[in-house]
Parts: C-alpha cells; sequence; structure tokens
C-alpha cells in the first residue's frame, strides 16, 4: 500500500508540502539478508530489484570488460538448461529477469506472477548461482560486444564520454568503458567469467528491494532460497578517486555535423551538508525542465541547440558536476560561450528567491510523483539503501529540500561552480574551437 | 529444432494452463469513455494507488497529414503550443507545471500529435485550462518562428543528421513509399524546414486543432465523473471546427518491382541489412490479418527464442542480431520488417541469403506450436504487468483512436490475438513476404576505405529500383 499526504489545496498555486509516505518494510532473513518492501497487494505480481555493489569496477587488472561480459552471458544458460531452454521456461513463466552492470552496481531486476512466483525464483536462482558460462554462448555474446565497441566507436556522444572519462579518471575503472576494448574483451577466457562472478555476486553487497503481492514473511523465505548460497564475500570495493580534471576546451575531430560536448568539473556527495542545496541550484541551472537558465538562455532565447542541461554526478567512489549539449559545427562555439557565462552568472550573482521557491514547488511536488508503480518504487528503495539513506528517507526528503535558505543556496553557487574549472570535450568539426591544454 | 522441456522444467511449463484462467479484459475494466457535444472524445483509465494523473490531447493529425512542401510543420507546431496564447505568456504554461511538480511534454508521430502533464491528481482542472486555452488561443509572432526554427534544425541534426542508421532509415522509407506520406520524414526534410514559415503553422493549426479532432485521455487516480465535470468546464465550450477535412490520403500505388538501396557512410562500423514489405495494418472491425502478422513478428523475431535468433545467431553463427518487426497500429499502410546484423566475416550479401533461406525454412517447417503458446500466454500476462503502469495504457489508447480504431477495436485486441490460428499466420506470412513489394537496404562504410580509418568524406546514397 502507498500513501501519500497531499495537502487539499484547492487554490491551484498554493505552495505543495507534499511528502511521500510510502510504507517500506524492512525485513531480514533468517539467513542474514536484508531487504526493504513495499506490501501492494492489488496487482498479483512482484518486482525485485538484487543490486550488488561494486559492479563493473571489479573487474580484474588487464580485463576489463570481463564483469560486463560475465552479466550479460548469466541468462544464457544455467544449470542443466542451455540458453534457449532457459529462455523458453522463463517466457513460460511470464516472468521477466533483466541483468544489468553499471560502474557502481550490478543490477538484476525481476518481475513476475504471484502464481508463478516459487518456480521463477527456482529459475532466477539457477542463473545466479549456477550459471553455466558455455564456451558457444560466451563467444556468441563476446560477438555482441564486439559488435557494440565497434559502433561506439564511431558515435560522437560514446567518443565524448570515453574521453571526458579518462581525463577525469585515468587508471581508475571509472577511467575506461565497462565494455572493455576490442583487445581485452577478445581475450577474455570462460575462467575470466568464472572469477568476474566470484567477485561480484556475493551476500556482503547485497541491497534488495520488493514491491507488489508477497508478504515479509514469504519474501524471507524467497530470498534465503534466491541468494543464500552465495559466497560470503568477493572482491574487495574501490578506493575513492578525485576527478583529474583542469579547465579547458579539448576538441576531437569527427566528421559529423553537429558537434557533441561533454562539460564537468568537481561535484559533491548526496552524504555532504551541501548537497540539498547544490540540488537546487542545479535545478535552477539546467536541471532538465524547460525553464532552466541554461535551456532558456541556449535554446529558448537563441536556438542554438534542442536540448542542454547540467547535472550531478554521484558515483560511489566519485562525485562530478557535468553537464552537455549538441549544436551544428558552426554554433558549437556559441553555445558554450552561453553556458561559460551562465555559469558564471550564477556563481557570482546567485540565484533570486523567486528561482528557489519555482525550484522547491518543483522538486518537492514532483518527489511524491516518482512513486508510481511497483517496478519504480522497488529500484527506488533499492537505491536508497545502497546510498545509506534511512527508512524514513521519502517522509523526510521534502522537508530538507524546503530548508535550503537563499543564503545557502548562493554560498554552495559560489563555493563549488567555476567557469574556468570546466573542462569542456568536443567531438565534431567545430568551427572557432580548438583545444587548450 | 524443435526442443522439448525437461522434466524438472515441466512445473513451469504447467504455468501455462493456469494462466489461461485469467480474464483477457483485465486492464480494460478500468476504462471509461464519453464524448462531449462538440465531439471531443474522452476516455478515463482510472488507477487509484498513488494521487497522480496524466492528462493527455491527442490530435487526428500527423506529419502525414501536411500540405506536400511543408514537411515538418506539424512537428514544428508542436514545438510553437509552448510559446504564447491569448492567456498565458511563451513558456508559462511549462513553468507552471513545474511549479505544481508536474512535467510536461509533447510528441509528433505520422499519424497524431499530443501533449501531456503528469502531475498531482488535485492540478487536473489547471492543465486542462491551460491545455484547452491553448488548442485556440495561440499567438505566434515572426521572433519565435525564426528561433524555434533553429531548435527543430538541431533537434534533426541530433537524431538524424548526426547518426547513418536514422539518415539509412529516413532513405529506406522515402524508398518504401512512393506515393504516401509515411515516406517523408516526421521531422522534415532539411531544405523544406529551413523555409517553414508562420503562415505554414497557422495554416496547420487552424485547419486540425479543434476538439471534434481531438482526444482527450486523463489516466490515474480519477472518476469518470470528475473528468466529465472538469472537461465540460474547460473543454466544452470551444466550438467544433465545421470544416475539418476528411482523413484521405494519396494511397500507395500496386509495388510490382522488388526496390534495393545501398548507404555509405563513414560513421558506419557495423553493416547490417534491412528488409521491409508493404503490409496491412490493424483496420476497424477488422483486425484478424494485422494480429496474425504480430504472432508472425513474433515467431520469427521477437527475441531470443525466435525462429530467426535461433538458427541464424544461436545455430550458424552468421549473425549477431536478428530482429523480425511490425507496426500493426497504423492509420495507412504501414510495413513488416527485418534486421540482419551479420558475424564477423559475413558479408552482407551473405547474411541476406541467410535471412531469406531461414525464413523460407520457417514457412516450409510450419508453426510451433508450443512456442505461439508461449506467446500468447505471454500476452496474456503482459495485460497483467500492463496495469503497473496507466500512461502506457493511456498511450495505446491514444495511438489507436487517432489511427482508425474505436474503442471496441482496442479492446477486442487482445482476443483476437489470443485466437490466431496457425493457418492464418502462415497465410499472413505469404500475403505479405513477397520480394516484388519489399525494399532491401544495406548500410555500409565507403567503398575501398579501410574499416579503421578517421572518416573523410560525407555521406554518400544509391537508391535504385
Amino acid at each position: 500500500m502507498i500513501r501519500f499526504l497531499l495537502p487539499l489545496a484547492l487554490t491551484v498555486l498554493a505552495a505543495l508540502p507534499a511528502r511521500a509516505e510510502v510504507e517500506i518494510q524492512e525485513v531480514t532473513t533468517p539467513g542474514g539478508i536484508t531487504a526493504w518492501l513495499v506490501e501492494e497487494h492489488s496487482i498479483p505480481f512482484t518486482a525485485l530489484e538484487i543490486w550488488f555493489a561494486g559492479g563493473a569496477s571489479l573487474d580484474q587488472p588487464g580485463k576489463r570488460g570481463a564483469v560486463n561480459l560475465m552479466t550479460a552471458t548469466l541468462e544464457e544458460g544455467a544449470g542443466d538448461m542451455d540458453a534457449l531452454a532457459f529462455t523458453r521456461a522463463k517466457e513460460s513463466l511470464a516472468a521477466s529477469f533483466d541483468y544489468d552492470v553499471g560502474d557502481d552496481t550490478l543490477t538484476v531486476s525481476a518481475r513476475f506472477l504471484t502464481e508463478n512466483r516459487d518456480a521463477s525464483v527456482d529459475l532466477l536462482r539457477e542463473t545466479l548461482i549456477n550459471p553455466r558460462f558455455d564456451d558457444d554462448a560466451v563467444q556468441r555474446v563476446k560477438g555482441q560486444v564486439l559488435s557494440i565497441l565497434r559502433s561506439d566507436a564511431k558515435d560522437p556522444n560514446d567518443i565524448a564520454g570515453r574521453a571526458f572519462d579518462e581525463m577525469a579518471f585515468g587508471d581508475h575503472p571509472y577511467g575506461s568503458s565497462l565494455n572493455g576494448t576490442l583487445e581485452s574483451v577478445a581475450a577474455l577466457t570462460r575462467e575470466d567469467l568464472v572469477q568476474a562472478h566470484a567477485d561480484t555476486l556475493a551476500r556482503d553487497r547485497i541491497y534488495v528491494g520488493a514491491v507488489g503481492d508477497i508478504t515479509p514473511e514469504e519474501l524471507s523465505t524467497l530470498l534465503d532460497r534466491l541468494l543464500g548460497d552465495l559466497p560470503e564475500t568477493g572482491a574487495p570495493l574501490p578506493e575513492d578517486v578525485e576527478p583529474e580534471l583542469t579547465g579547458g576546451v579539448t576538441v576531437i575531430p569527427f566528421d559529423t555535423p553537429q558537434s557533441v560536448a561533454l562539460f564537468g568539473h568537481a561535484g559533491l556527495d548526496q552524504k555532504n551538508e551541501d548537497f540539498f542545496a547544490a540540488y537546487l541550484l542545479n535545478t535552477i541551472l539546467g536541471g532538465g525542465g524547460f525553464e532552466s537558465r541554461l535551456m532558456t538562455e541556449v535554446r529558448e532565447k537563441r536556438g542554438l541547440t534542442y536540448g542542454v542541461y547540467s547535472f550531478l554526478v554521484d558515483k560511489d567512489y566519485s562525485d562530478l558536476w557535468m553537464g552537455q549539449v549538441q549544436s551544428a559545427n558552426n554554433r558549437i562555439g556559441d553555445a558554450i560561450d552561453v553556458i561559460r557565462a551562465e555559469w558564471t552568472r550564477i556563481a557570482e550573482e546567485g540565484v533570486t528567491e523567486e528561482e528557489l521557491e519555482a525550484a522547491k514547488k518543483y522538486l518537492t511536488g514532483a518527489y511524491p510523483l516518482r512513486f508510481d508503480g511497483n517496478g519504480r518504487i522497488a529500484n527506488i528503495i533499492a537505491g536508497m539503501q545502497i546510498q545509506d539513506m534511512p527508512l524514513d528517507y521519502p517522509a523526510t526528503r521534502n522537508d530538507r529540500v524546503n530548508a535550503v535558505t537563499l543564503e545557502q543556496i548562493n554560498d554552495v553557487a559560489r563555493r563549488y561552480l567555476d567557469a574556468d574549472a570546466l573542462r569542456f570535450v568536443v567531438v565534431g568539426q567545430p568551427e572557432g574551437l580548438s583545444s587548450t591544454n | 529444432m524443435r526442443l522439448t522441456l525437461p522434466a524438472r522444467l515441466m512445473s513451469w511449463a504447467t504455468a501455462l494452463t493456469l494462466l489461461a484462467t485469467f480474464p483477457a479484459t483485465a486492464a480494460d475494466e478500468l476504462v471509461t469513455d464519453f464524448t462531449l457535444d462538440n465531439g471531443m472524445d474522452v476516455v478515463v483509465i482510472e488507477d487509484h494507488r498513488a494521487p497522480v494523473v496524466v492528462h493527455m490531447v491527442w490530435y487526428r493529425a500527423g506529419s502525414a497529414d501536411e500540405t506536400p512542401g511543408t514537411s515538418g510543420v506539424a512537428h514544428f507546431l508542436e514545438h510553437l503550443l509552448f510559446k504564447a496564447t491569448d492567456n498565458l505568456e511563451s513558456g508559462e504554461l511549462s513553468k507552471v507545471v513545474a511549479e505544481n511538480g508536474g512535467t510536461d511534454n509533447a510528441f509528433t508521430s505520422f499519424d497524431y500529435t499530443a501533449y501531456f502533464q503528469r502531475v498531482a491528481a488535485d492540478r487536473l482542472s489547471l492543465m486542462m485550462s491551460m491545455e484547452a486555452d491553448r488548442m485556440r488561443n495561440i499567438r505566434l509572432t515572426e521572433a519565435d518562428i525564426l528561433t524555434e526554427r533553429e531548435v527543430i534544425i538541431e533537434e534533426r541534426n541530433q537524431r538524424t543528421e548526426n547518426s547513418p542508421q536514422a539518415l539509412f532509415r529516413e532513405q529506406a522509407m522515402a524508398a518504401q513509399y512512393l506515393n504516401h506520406r509515411y515516406g517523408v520524414p516526421i521531422i522534415g526534410w532539411r531544405h523544406e524546414m529551413e523555409q517553414l514559415s508562420l503562415e505554414d503553422a497557422m495554416a496547420y493549426y487552424d485547419r486540425f486543432y479543434a476538439p471534434n479532432n481531438a482526444i482527450l485521455i486523463v489516466a490515474g487516480d480519477v472518476t469518470p465523473d470528475e473528468v466529465r465535470t472538469l472537461a465540460e468546464e474547460h473543454y466544452g465550450p470551444i466550438p467544433a471546427n465545421p470544416d475539418l477535412p476528411e482523413r484521405a490520403r494519396p494511397e500507395e500505388p500496386l509495388q510490382t518491382a522488388e526496390r534495393r538501396l545501398t548507404f555509405r557512410d563513414p560513421r558506419v562500423a557495423q553493416p547490417y541489412v534491412s528488409r521491409t514489405y508493404l503490409a496491412p495494418e490493424r483496420d476497424s472491425g477488422a483486425q484478424e490479418e494485422a494480429a496474425a502478422l504480430v504472432m508472425l513478428s513474433e515467431l520469427l523475431g521477437g527475441g531470443q527464442t525466435s525462429y530467426l535468433n535461433e538458427k541464424l545467431a544461436i545455430e550458424q553463427n552468421k549473425a549477431v542480431y536478428t530482429s523480425a518487426y511490425y507496426g500493426a497500429t497504423n492509420l495507412d499502410d504501414t510495413t513488416f520488417g527485418f534486421v540482419i546484423v551479420p558475424s564477423e566475416g559475413i558479408s552482407l550479401e551473405e547474411a541476406e541469403q541467410a535471412l531469406d533461406d531461414t525464413v523460407a525454412q520457417f514457412i516450409e517447417d510450419g508453426i510451433d506450436s508450443e512456442q505461439l503458446d508461449r506467446i500468447k500466454m505471454q500476452m496474456k500476462a503482459s495485460q497483467i504487468y500492463a496495469r503497473d503502469n496507466v500512461q502506457s495504457i493511456a498511450r495505446r489508447y491514444g495511438s489507436g483512436l487517432t489511427q482508425g480504431l474505436t474503442i471496441e477495436d482496442i479492446q477486442a485486441w487482445p482476443d483476437i490475438l489470443q485466437n490466431v490460428t496457425e493457418e492464418q499466420i502462415l497465410a499472413a506470412a505469404d500475403s505479405v513476404l513477397n520480394i516484388d513489394r519489399s525494399v532491401t537496404g544495406y548500410l555500409l562504410p565507403p567503398r575501398a576505405e579501410p574499416a579503421s580509418s578517421e572518416p573523410t568524406s560525407n555521406a554518400t546514397e544509391e537508391v535504385s529500383q
């Protein structure tokens, strides 16, 4: 059951002191696994999110891409089923299992009907505990990854992303693509996948969110059966890393009509006391709505782009404040000038009381709207645990947003936003732009 | 090859029969519809789990309804509807939505243009007042035209010009449709976009933006009575457009020659083959052939266990990826298509041959009944999962109602899919997969240029038939 305490606001422009009052229960299994659960019995299915901290950053030295290839091969045969037998069994249950990996987490997203719950969990368990990594399956998935790598090498967005990450993070896993390289992936063996499996899928790094037609007792039994036979621990988690970015422009020549630019400098962690002020500040600067300063100045007033955004990148082991824009080769220079000017203006002059109020209304009003749908809520509550947030966070989060003052936000703007520190990576044939160092 | 399930999997196989007990109308029970006096259709989809609504207005007008020479104007107008009206300043609508914690956007397709907001349920009246306002009252300036035209050209750059795959698809669609405007890209041809004027935008607006050409869809924590009261208050006073034109579009001539094209671009790293066939779409009261084509596309290319993937990717290792797709919901003739991305060392000619051979073998083998049952059972289950996301149900109704279907057609569709027979699937395959009515496209890097070199020349293309 999901309940929101919305005000009975009859005047439509009244402020929205909304809270998301999701009834989250903490479940600890006899086997020692902790999960968060929201019961929702009106539709006969359950959405289950199982997250493993560490993700692709646990690749062994020289084995870049192993965790990604391993994750993609989990559904290619398990126990006594080959890839086709497994998929047919999954289809017969109308269950869906998605395996994904990012820099910080390996995520398993499952969805199954109540009446098929036990059989679905047995099947999912096989892929997590007993994946086969058959040679033909590994070769097939490897071919898919290599195909993606070849395509990415000629995709301006991807070229920009890889160059930016490499400049920021160098040899840390964040500094390279989790897909690996053509060479590193081609060299991966079945033993490398077995190692990657042992390194990442371990009980000491599991975070579980469950939403749907299931009771705490049923979830508890289910989780011990599903995850109880995983090893206690895996590879050590990565170390924190400071981004090593300097201000300037890096142009990567690529023959395409529209230049793609990524930009950024150091950011801040979600646990930082300045975080909510920074979050509000980013909303005003370039947070995704049509009314942000960057959208207003770059798109609405000048027509220089279809979209321009800024965003806080809160990785588990590092933090960035980034943005992106795309403009025709003869206009990207103008777009970057406007972005730099706006970055400077907001740092020096701050925001207005009206902007702060509008951003608070947006963020506090939008927050409870996120909690609709079992899958979405399961995702949110798994993420909250990995961020070490308290069980009552959804009920108190809007108070934290509303507590930010104009002085605080403008102080944060002064201390964190620095146009001279921004590194722009531009992929294309930008006119009038050249690399600085 | 058919695999039989090992004994220990029998418990999963029995799920198949259990599921057959779910009511086919599980999602439809939440849906109510009615029509306002001015002809505006209204659909209400109830979901009371969270105090949220999605408010959408769909117009039965898209890029295929444009006047020739003004390609992109439907989408351009969609952008311009966020500018000033008699009652709102430019950008004010989005600002008000955001101040109320909501999100808003719009989208344009061949057959429809739609606007939506997602907000707390008690903000519905405000959303309707603003959406009703911009249905009749936009006030555009020349400055709006000049700036926003740059924005849509940058959007075309981002979506199309920067992507050889998108440029290739655009050329393939143009080759597929000789006479119908599905051959013209929704975003527009660049040279026509550059000339779009205030008059072009207003002509389209005056012609199509009227309550008798619109569908209001509200999904979420509302009741039909609430929606009726609010809709009558906000949309009810807007007069119908008595001169609303009928949607009569030029039809495709009978295709009698297979068409082939090769698109070369230095940015292509992974070549592939695409194949499309002109195919019938879902027609009101006659959706059976379309349902058979949906099943055909699922059997051939619907995922890991599909016939093409099993033969070409798993058994023969000739493809890294295959798919079959079919656009069932369309106002006019649609396409059935294949894509095959060959494995390393396999040429596009070999891949195309393997695709054709495998499809022929599929037809010769006949339908795998177990696979068909699995597909039907998953479709049935998807109706349960669909209830978790009413916005997707809302989109299904909006898309159907703007593309020639009725509420009854949309609600009958799940049962029609369940009742498709093996004979119908084979008959549909026989009728549609005719090489004389096809377009085959090759996407390739430039000739004689090593794949690893830096791109140096512009895209070139050849169309032949």
